[in-house]
């Protein structure tokens, strides 16, 4: 019934290809998936993930917690949130403080700690048809849209509800422009990708946008973008990134997770890896990609830069009021030491 | 312009040459990702394609309609609707399947069972009506006389299956959004090529992009030559 024709042996052959291949690949899956760890998961904004950094840390931190798998999703600061509100990551490394506070406010993270900091500057074609070359941020914004409307400029949006657009959105309020009004005109591009695509996007079409000097940089070094930067660091481009674990939840297997993300928050605020954030990009760029927030804390240099950082990240005169702390108080000791002492003080002189 | 693809060309070379073990790994996890897919659909596809080619029942036509359209399913509408069923706080988080490849090849499966049925279906059914009349004639039990027919359609059921292979490994959507993109772990060849090119990393996506090209090309060739022979 059954013959052994050449097809039929052909058909074996084919089988036993495709049987090897198949074994070949779970082999090597399984090889490289270490089952017996503990696997933490962090989303995260693209604007880190694309520079490279945190493939580091990822190595550093296994290295030191050899326990502990970490991975990144790199996603928009929306996404990367709505993403840990849904208990599908274990804690966020993003840069938008107004959602932040609002992640904590429902319930949904704690033991916020501020990591790292940059700037965020104004990217266009180098003969700037604008003519905004060193103004403000807000003055900047208003000579683009005038600039715009006369059609000799274009703007490009990031328009994914990631952290760089909700501080383009800001900068845009503050210059008293709707944004909602502006994404309706001609010359107001929404990308809708990330950092880089945008980038290019601009590029292409000789436009502005804003953009964090860690993607700049590494994009003008690699020859994606021949933009330059037209209006440089101020206060009202800082932009700051806080890392902060999901609550934990008491189904199983969640504490072991929120005590990985505690693991990585402590990592990330310690001085070998604040020093990592220090020399990150500086062989290559001739300054860093990021700077380490807990350094300049420390250091107390720059009083200016840290007041400015406050205003902006700080909720009430903290990283993260103390109702929104879980077990994770001593994070906020070292800071908070010359606070304490400063109310004692002020206590006795009452 | 021309000159950095020409470029981007020698890198790619270069990368795939010096046998880069992250290139190597990511596309043995593509092959071990889209191959395990290929098997779930088979287990089901092949016994509705058989049910399908060598039966008549009420509401058939239905059925081949229903896999029929479905045979155009977006992958990214795929990948939204599996991202919200397998999310810890989706209905089937329990299984805790998002950002792991397996749950990357169950949505790849379902994917690609509606080719499998489709094209198997209609590989049997092309069958000539007379080999089943002479396997009858000669005795043959209902059983044996399906063998028969599978047996003549093989080289259909096997392009079907590597059609659907060659689609379950060069999609993106369900990659994507099911695994998450994350390396060491759900990176594979389509979603490192689109998280390089938005890194502007191109020598390495077209690096990628090439392998990708040569395993569905030549899956195809090697297929095609040995229904020749």
């Amino acid at each position: 019934m059954f013959p052994q024709s050449k097809s039929t042996k052909l058909f074996l052959i084919a089988t036993i290809v495709i049987i090897i291949l198949i074994g070949l690949g779970s082999y090597t899956y399984f090889n490289t998936k270490i089952t017996t760890k503990q696997h933490l998961i962090v989303s995260t904004t693209t604007s880190l993930y694309e520079t490279g950094l945190l493939d580091i840390l990822k190595v550093e931190f296994e290295k030191q917690h050899p326990s502990i798998n970490v991975s990144f999703i790199s996603q928009g600061t929306g996404l990367a949130i709505q993403t840990a509100m849904r208990g599908d990551a274990d804690m966020i490394l993003v840069h938008d403080p107004a959602r932040e506070l609002k992640f904590l406010q429902d319930g949904y993270g704690v033991n916020r700690k501020v990591v790292a900091y940059n700037f965020f500057v104004i990217a266009g074609p180098s003969n700037d048809p604008a003519n905004v070359r060193g103004l403000s941020p807000t003055e900047a914004f208003t000579k683009i849209k005038e600039a715009g409307e006369m059609n000799s400029a274009i703007w490009v949006s990031r328009g994914d509800d990631s952290g760089t657009h909700a501080k383009e959105k800001r900068i845009w309020k503050a210059a008293e422009f709707d944004d909602t009004e502006l994404r309706t005109m001609d010359w107001y591009l929404e990308a809708g990708a990330g950092m880089t695509a945008t980038l290019r996007l601009t590029d292409e079409k000789n436009a502005y946008t804003l953009v964090d000097i860690g993607s700049y940089l590494n994009n003008y070094a690699n020859g994606n973008i021949k933009l330059e930067i037209i209006v440089d660091a101020g206060k009202d481009t800082l932009n700051v990134y806080s890392a902060i674990a999901n609550v934990p939840k008491k189904t199983e297997g969640s504490s072991l997770n929120f005590n990985a993300s505690m693991k990585f928050i402590e990592f990330l605020v310690s001085d070998g890896v604040q020093q990592i954030f220090l020399d990150f990009g500086k062989d290559k760029f001739g300054k860093p990609l990021f700077n380490p927030y807990v350094k300049l804390l420390e250091s107390g240099d720059k009083p200016e830069l840290i007041q400015w950082m406050q205003d902006l990240a700080y909720f009430n005169g903290t990283e993260c009021p103390s109702q929104y702390r879980y077990e994770g108080d001593y994070l906020y000791q070292i800071i908070h030491k010359e606070l304490i002492i400063a109310h004692i003080v002020l206590d006795f002189q009452h | 312009m021309f000159e950095t693809f020409i470029e981007a060309i020698h890198q790619a070379i270069i990368l795939i040459w010096s046998g880069d073990p992250e290139v190597f790994s990511i596309t043995l996890r593509s092959l071990y990702v889209s191959g395990l897919a290929t098997l779930l659909s088979c287990l089901w596809g092949l016994p509705i394609a058989l049910g399908l080619a060598l039966s008549s029942f009420r509401g058939k036509k239905l059925i081949r309609g229903f896999f029929n359209a479905m045979l155009g399913v977006p992958t990214v509408a795929l990948g939204l609707i599996l991202y919200l069923l397998l999310s810890k706080s989706g209905p089937l988080g329990i299984f805790r399947l998002l950002y792991t490849p397996l749950g990357i090849s169950i949505g790849q499966s379902l994917l690609i069972t509606p080719i499998v049925v489709s094209f198997a279906s209609s590989a049997i059914e092309s069958v000539d009506v007379g080999v089943r009349d002479l396997a009858r004639t000669l005795g043959a039990s209902r059983f044996q006389t399906d063998l028969a027919v599978m047996h003549e359609s093989t080289w259909g059921i096997i392009l079907a299956i590597v059609a659907s292979f060659s689609r379950a490994f060069a999609e993106l959507g369900v990659a994507m959004m099911v695994g998450g993109n994350i390396r060491y772990v759900t990176r594979v060849l389509t979603t490192s090529i689109a998280l390089e090119t938005a890194r502007g990393e191109i020598a390495f996506s077209i690096a990628l992009t090439i392998i990708l090209m040569i395993i569905v090309f030549s899956l195809t060739f090697i297929i095609n030559f040995l229904r020749r022979t």
